[in-house]
C-alpha cells in the first residue's frame, strides 16, 4: 500500500475527514474547491496536525493519534508541490532547486541537479530569480525542487493551476514520467475531472 | 575643520550610538519575534513595557534607570560587583540609556518586517527537510533583514539624538557622557556660544544623513525589495 490515510482535520470551523488506502501510482483526491483537499495534503506533510487518525505512507507511520506518533515535516521526506508554488523569492532558481537537495543525505537522492534540469527542461533558468519566471517555468522549478529533496513520495496540489492551457500537456507528461520512471507514489489534488481521469490510478472523492 | 573638542564629541556620539544599537538589536529581535509569532500570557504587558520609553517623559526613563542601575540600585550593585565598575557617569551608561530609548522603535520595525514574512515559505522549507532553526536562518531572517536594517538605522538615529534619559542617568560630563545633544545644550548655556551651537547642529545633521545613506546602501547590498527602503 502506498497511502493509508484515515484522519479528521480541524479546519476553520468545519472538519474534514478522509479515509482511503491506495496502491502504486497516482492517488487523486478529487472534489470541488473548498472541500478540504489541501488540508488533507497539509496533514500528510505534517504542516497541520490531525485531530485524530492515522497516516501511513509506504509502510512508514507518519502520524498516529492513538500512539502519539507525529513526525515533524522535515522528517517525513515528502516532496510537496504547492498550489501557490512557494518558491523562495530571495534565492535564484539554482538555490531553490538545491535547497532540499543539500539537506538530504546522499542515499536519499533520487535525482541529481543535472538530471532534474534535463528532465524538466529548465537549464536556461538556473541563474534567474523566481519573480522573473512565467507560470509554467515556475511550476517546473517547483516540481524540480520537490524531486531533488530526496522524497519518498510526492504531494501535488493543483499543479496545473498556474500553467496556461498550452503548457498543461507538458506538465502532465512530466508527472506521468515521475510516476513511471521514478516510481514515486503521488498524492494528487485536483478539481478537474479530465485531469484526474487521465492521471489517477485511484480516485478518492472528497466533499 | 573640526576642533579637537568637536572630534571628541562626534566620536563619543558615534561610539555610544553604535554600542547602543548593537546591544539593542538582539534583544529587540527576540522581543519582536515573540510579539509577532507567539501567543502567551502577559503578551500585552510585554508590548506595553517595550513601548514605555516611547511615551514616558525621557527624564522619567532616566530616573528609572538610575533607580535600577544606579550605585544603590539592585542591577547597578550587581554590575559593580561583577565588573568592578558601574554605569553611572560613564559612557556605557549613556549607551544603555540610548539603547532603552531606541528599543521601541527597533522592535516596531523588526516586528513589522517579521509579520510581512510569508509563513507559507517557512512551511515549504520544512517540507524540504529544514528544521526550525535552519528555516529561521535561511528563510525568516534573510526575508526580514531589510526591516532589521531599517530598524537599526532608526535606532541609531534615535540614540544619537538622545538627551533627557542620558542627562538624568549619567549627567553631562565632557569626554565621557557629553554626546552631541548634550554638547549643544551646554553651548547654549554659555554666553556667545551660538557659533559653537551652529557647528554642532550641522554636525548632527550630517551624522543623521550619513546614517540614512548607510542604511540605503545596506538595503541595496542585500538585494532589498521595494518597500524595505527607509528613503
Amino acid at each position: 500500500m502506498s497511502f493509508e490515510v484515515d484522519i479528521a482535520v480541524e479546519r476553520d470551523e468545519a472538519s474534514v475527514t478522509a479515509a482511503f488506502s491506495s496502491g502504486e501510482g497516482i492517488t487523486a483526491l478529487f472534489g470541488p474547491s473548498g472541500a478540504g483537499k489541501s488540508s488533507i495534503l497539509e496533514a500528510v506533510a505534517g504542516l497541520v496536525r490531525p485531530k485524530r487518525g492515522r497516516i501511513v505512507v509506504s509502510g512508514r507511520t507518519l502520524f498516529d493519534g492513538k500512539e502519539g506518533t507525529c513526525l515533524a515535516p522535515e522528517g517525513r521526506a515528502c516532496g510537496f508541490v504547492f498550489q501557490d508554488l512557494r518558491l523562495f523569492p530571495h534565492r535564484k532558481v539554482r538555490d531553490n532547486l538545491l535547497f532540499g537537495h543539500r539537506l538530504a543525505s546522499d542515499d536519499r537522492h533520487i535525482l541529481e541537479l543535472d538530471d532534474a534540469v534535463e528532465f524538466l527542461g529548465i537549464g536556461h533558468l538556473l541563474g534567474r530569480m523566481p519573480r522573473t519566471l512565467s507560470g509554467g517555468e515556475a511550476q517546473r522549478v517547483a516540481i524540480g525542487r520537490a524531486l531533488l529533496s530526496g522524497p519518498r513520495f510526492l504531494l501535488m496540489d493543483e499543479p496545473l493551476s498556474s500553467v496556461d492551457a498550452g503548457r498543461r500537456d507538458g506538465i502532465l507528461s512530466v508527472i506521468e514520467r515521475i510516476r513511471d520512471e521514478l516510481r514515486l507514489p503521488i498524492l494528487y489534488v485536483s478539481h478537474d475531472r479530465a485531469e484526474v481521469e487521465r492521471l489517477a490510478d485511484t480516485i478518492v472523492p472528497i466533499g | 575643520m573640526l576642533t579637537a573638542v568637536e572630534w571628541e564629541i562626534l566620536l563619543l556620539s558615534v561610539k555610544v550610538g553604535t554600542v547602543a544599537i548593537l546591544a539593542t538589536l538582539p534583544v529587540a529581535f527576540a522581543i519582536a519575534w515573540l510579539l509577532a509569532r507567539k501567543r502567551f500570557p502577559g503578551k500585552i504587558v510585554l508590548d506595553a513595557l517595550v513601548h514605555l520609553p516611547l511615551v514616558l517623559p525621557p527624564v522619567v526613563t532616566g530616573w528609572l534607570l538610575l533607580l535600577a542601575f544606579g550605585a544603590n540600585g539592585p542591577v547597578g550593585r550587581f554590575i559593580e560587583a561583577v565588573f568592578g565598575q558601574g554605569l553611572v557617569f560613564r559612557w556605557t551608561g549613556a549607551a544603555l540609556a540610548s539603547a532603552v530609548m531606541a528599543l521601541p522603535l527597533v522592535v516596531r520595525a523588526i516586528r513589522l518586517s517579521l509579520e510581512a514574512v510569508d509563513r507559507k515559505l517557512e512551511d515549504a522549507a520544512r517540507t524540504l527537510g529544514a528544521g526550525r532553526w535552519r528555516t529561521f536562518a535561511s528563510i525568516t531572517l534573510p526575508l526580514s533583514l531589510p526591516g532589521v536594517m531599517a530598524g537599526a538605522v532608526l535606532g541609531f538615529a534615535r540614540s544619537i539624538g538622545e538627551f533627557g534619559a542620558t542627562i538624568t542617568f549619567v549627567s553631562n560630563i565632557p569626554g565621557e557622557t557629553r554626546t552631541l545633544p548634550l554638547a549643544i545644550y551646554s553651548a547654549l548655556q554659555v554666553p556667545g556660544g551660538e557659533d559653537s551651537v551652529t557647528r554642532l547642529a550641522i554636525l548632527a545633521v550630517a551624522l543623521s544623513l550619513g546614517a540614512l545613506a548607510v542604511s540605503e546602501w545596506l538595503v541595496r547590498q542585500s538585494g532589498g525589495r521595494k518597500g524595505s527602503h527607509v528613503l
